[in-house]
């Protein structure tokens, strides 16, 4: 079984292959380079590194978001039109939980963030349970000082992930102190293998067509629409 | 037998999702166009974010359904064309990487195409082209006036210098408070009215072939202002009469004087705004009295359509155009000759 993974939420790119519960070979950058400009070149490059032809290619996973609107769809386009041409199955896996992956040996709550502008962050909660990662705050779209509020009052170390972390390190330390963890640059990097690890344990898209982005926001064109809707009263 | 040659086109510049399988270069075996119309018209134009995410959510279907339409698969196709450009780049990504990935995954060779070499190649689906030929386009986003002295050569001679036709045939049509897209109203009322307005028409230097219709725009305005602030009521016929009037006027006549001062074999119009009834029946008089053959394709194809794009697609694959995987959607892509 061949797994292709695709991470391009936000400003890292990261492709894998994984051949029957191996990873084969993983390409990470944090450049701030053009998706469009390199997320296909890097997809060939790991299968030409690999020497497996897209045919044998057996699932696809994709980094769903929350992130860059366009760094999503440039993943999401080229994972659902891989999958749809191959006729494969496509699995689409949050791009906070694949990346709260990194931290799967900590002890504690972990909570990868990516930074969204005007002092407000796409960020969840997860930790491990066993050998899973489960859910105590959904993925969203949030002011920062609200998520940090909500942290607080869980009382537990957090691990802080993601390379937009260092961006809000001053808040977070002035707000959680001690309760806060920070983790070396190492570990802020999304991982295409932990994409594909989560999808060995999801369930695929019910169709391909209709998968779509999560982006956790909707567009500034319909929130100023329905400021504008009359109310009746 | 000659063997014939299918070409995939994938179209997604502004608000259509579009795929086509074009053979050679000239029959159109299908053409799927999903219009975000219904969608956009809410916000009174295209919301280039809302655009980006329609189209993610269209690409593959509209390609699947081009493919099957065509009863052709992948390996059949020589090529697959898409649009590199101009047009908004959000929405010109989801084309651009979905053929990306098609391509790589049947192995098929890539060829990024110019949107506006797409809509002179429209009329290529109707008629051969004969060189030199004078193409006039005027859409939503462009104003040109092209020569082709052969397939893949392009003169720009004159473009507009500020708004496009369309956009300021949308500006008026918002002015007038007709419903987006207006263009395709101010042409329904402007045949409709027996009196028009007069405004101003633009032509610039004795010379130039270029178009300006941003004053234009400011005169239908403040014509409004004027007489509403007498606490009279515009007559919107009337305008969108002297407005058109006004805009093909310029048009037509900058047209007639480039097919002959370039002695061109024909005159092709192309993009939305050729849709336009009045610039048609304008341009088609005007050259008939010089004896110079004009062809406008049918209005499907005068809007965005993947079918053009395939079929200046085919013309560059014939000539041995390639793209790689490194291809990005360009916003401001120059029109730029392959041969």
């Amino acid at each position: 079984m061949i797994w292709l993974g695709i991470d391009t939420a936000n400003s890292p790119l990261s492709v894998a292959i994984v051949k029957d519960g191996e990873l084969l070979i993983e390409e990470s950058s944090m450049m701030k380079v053009n998706h469009s400009l390199r997320a296909m070149p890097a997809v060939e490059e790991v299968c030409r590194k690999t020497s497996i032809s897209p045919s044998e290619i057996d699932a696809i996973a994709v980094s769903e978001g929350p992130g860059s609107y366009t760094g999503v769809r440039i993943g999401v386009t080229i994972a659902k039109t891989l999958a749809w041409t191959l006729g494969k199955p496509l699995y689409g896996v949050s791009s906070l939980k694949s990346l709260a992956m990194n931290g799967q040996l900590y002890n504690g709550l972990l909570c990868p963030l990516f930074d969204a502008r005007r002092s407000n962050v796409y960020s969840a909660i997860y930790r491990m349970a066993g050998e899973e990662l489960v859910s105590v705050m959904e993925d969203q779209h949030c002011a920062l000082a609200e998520l940090l509020e909500q942290l607080k009052e869980m009382k537990e170390p957090i691990l802080f992930i993601g390379e937009d972390v260092k961006l809000h390190e001053q808040s977070i330390r002035e707000q959680l102190g001690e309760q806060a963890k920070f983790a070396s640059f190492a570990v802020n990097v999304p991982r295409a293998s932990s994409v594909i690890s989560l999808a060995m344990r999801a369930e695929q898209a019910d169709s391909v067509h209709s998968f779509t982005p999560q982006y956790r926001r909707i567009t500034e064109a319909e929130v100023n629409l329905v400021k504008k809707e009359p109310t009746n009263e | 037998m000659k063997k014939d040659h299918y070409i995939l086109g994938i179209e997604t510049s502004c608000d259509e999702t579009a795929a086509s399988v074009v053979k050679n270069g000239t029959e159109i075996v299908s053409s799927i166009v999903s219009s975000q119309i219904q969608q956009q018209k809410q916000f009174g134009g295209v919301v280039p974010e809302i655009a980006s995410r329609l189209h993610v959510e269209q690409i593959t279907l509209v390609i699947e359904e081009a493919l099957r339409e065509a009863e052709i698969v992948p390996k059949d196709l020589e090529a697959v064309a898409v649009t590199e450009g101009p047009g908004l780049v959000g929405a010109l990504l989801i084309g651009v990487n979905a053929a990306k990935a098609f391509a790589f995954a049947n192995q098929l060779p890539l060829i990024g195409v110019h949107h506006i070499a797409g809509h002179v190649y429209a009329n290529q689906l109707m008629h051969p082209m004969e060189f030199p030929l004078l193409a006039l386009i005027v859409s939503g986003g462009h104003t040109e006036l092209v020569v082709m002295k052969s397939h893949g050569s392009f003169e720009l001679i004159g473009e507009t210098r500020d708004d496009a036709a369309g956009e300021a045939y949308d500006k008026v049509a918002r002015v007038l408070g007709l419903p987006y897209p207006g263009g395709p109203q101010v042409d329904r009322l402007a045949l409709e009215s027996e009196q028009s307005i007069d405004f101003p028409r633009a032509w610039l230097e004795a010379d130039s072939y270029d178009f300006s219709f941003s004053g234009l725009k400011s005169a239908v305005i403040n014509y409004k202002h004027n007489i509403e602030q007498k606490g009279g009521q515009i007559d919107p016929q009337h305008v969108a009469a002297g407005f058109q009037q006004s805009v093909v006027d310029v048009l037509t006549v900058k047209t007639v004087k480039a097919a002959k001062q370039f002695d061109v074999k024909q005159v092709i119009a192309a993009g939305g705004v050729a849709a336009n009834q009045g610039l048609r029946k304008s341009l088609t008089e005007a050259l008939q009295k010089e004896g110079i053959p004009f062809y406008v394709p049918p209005i499907a194809l005068c809007t965005d359509n993947a079918a053009m794009i395939a079929a200046a697609g085919y013309e560059m694959w014939k000539s041995g155009v390639r793209s790689d995987s490194t291809m990005n959607g360009r916003p401001g892509m120059p029109l730029k000759s392959w041969n």
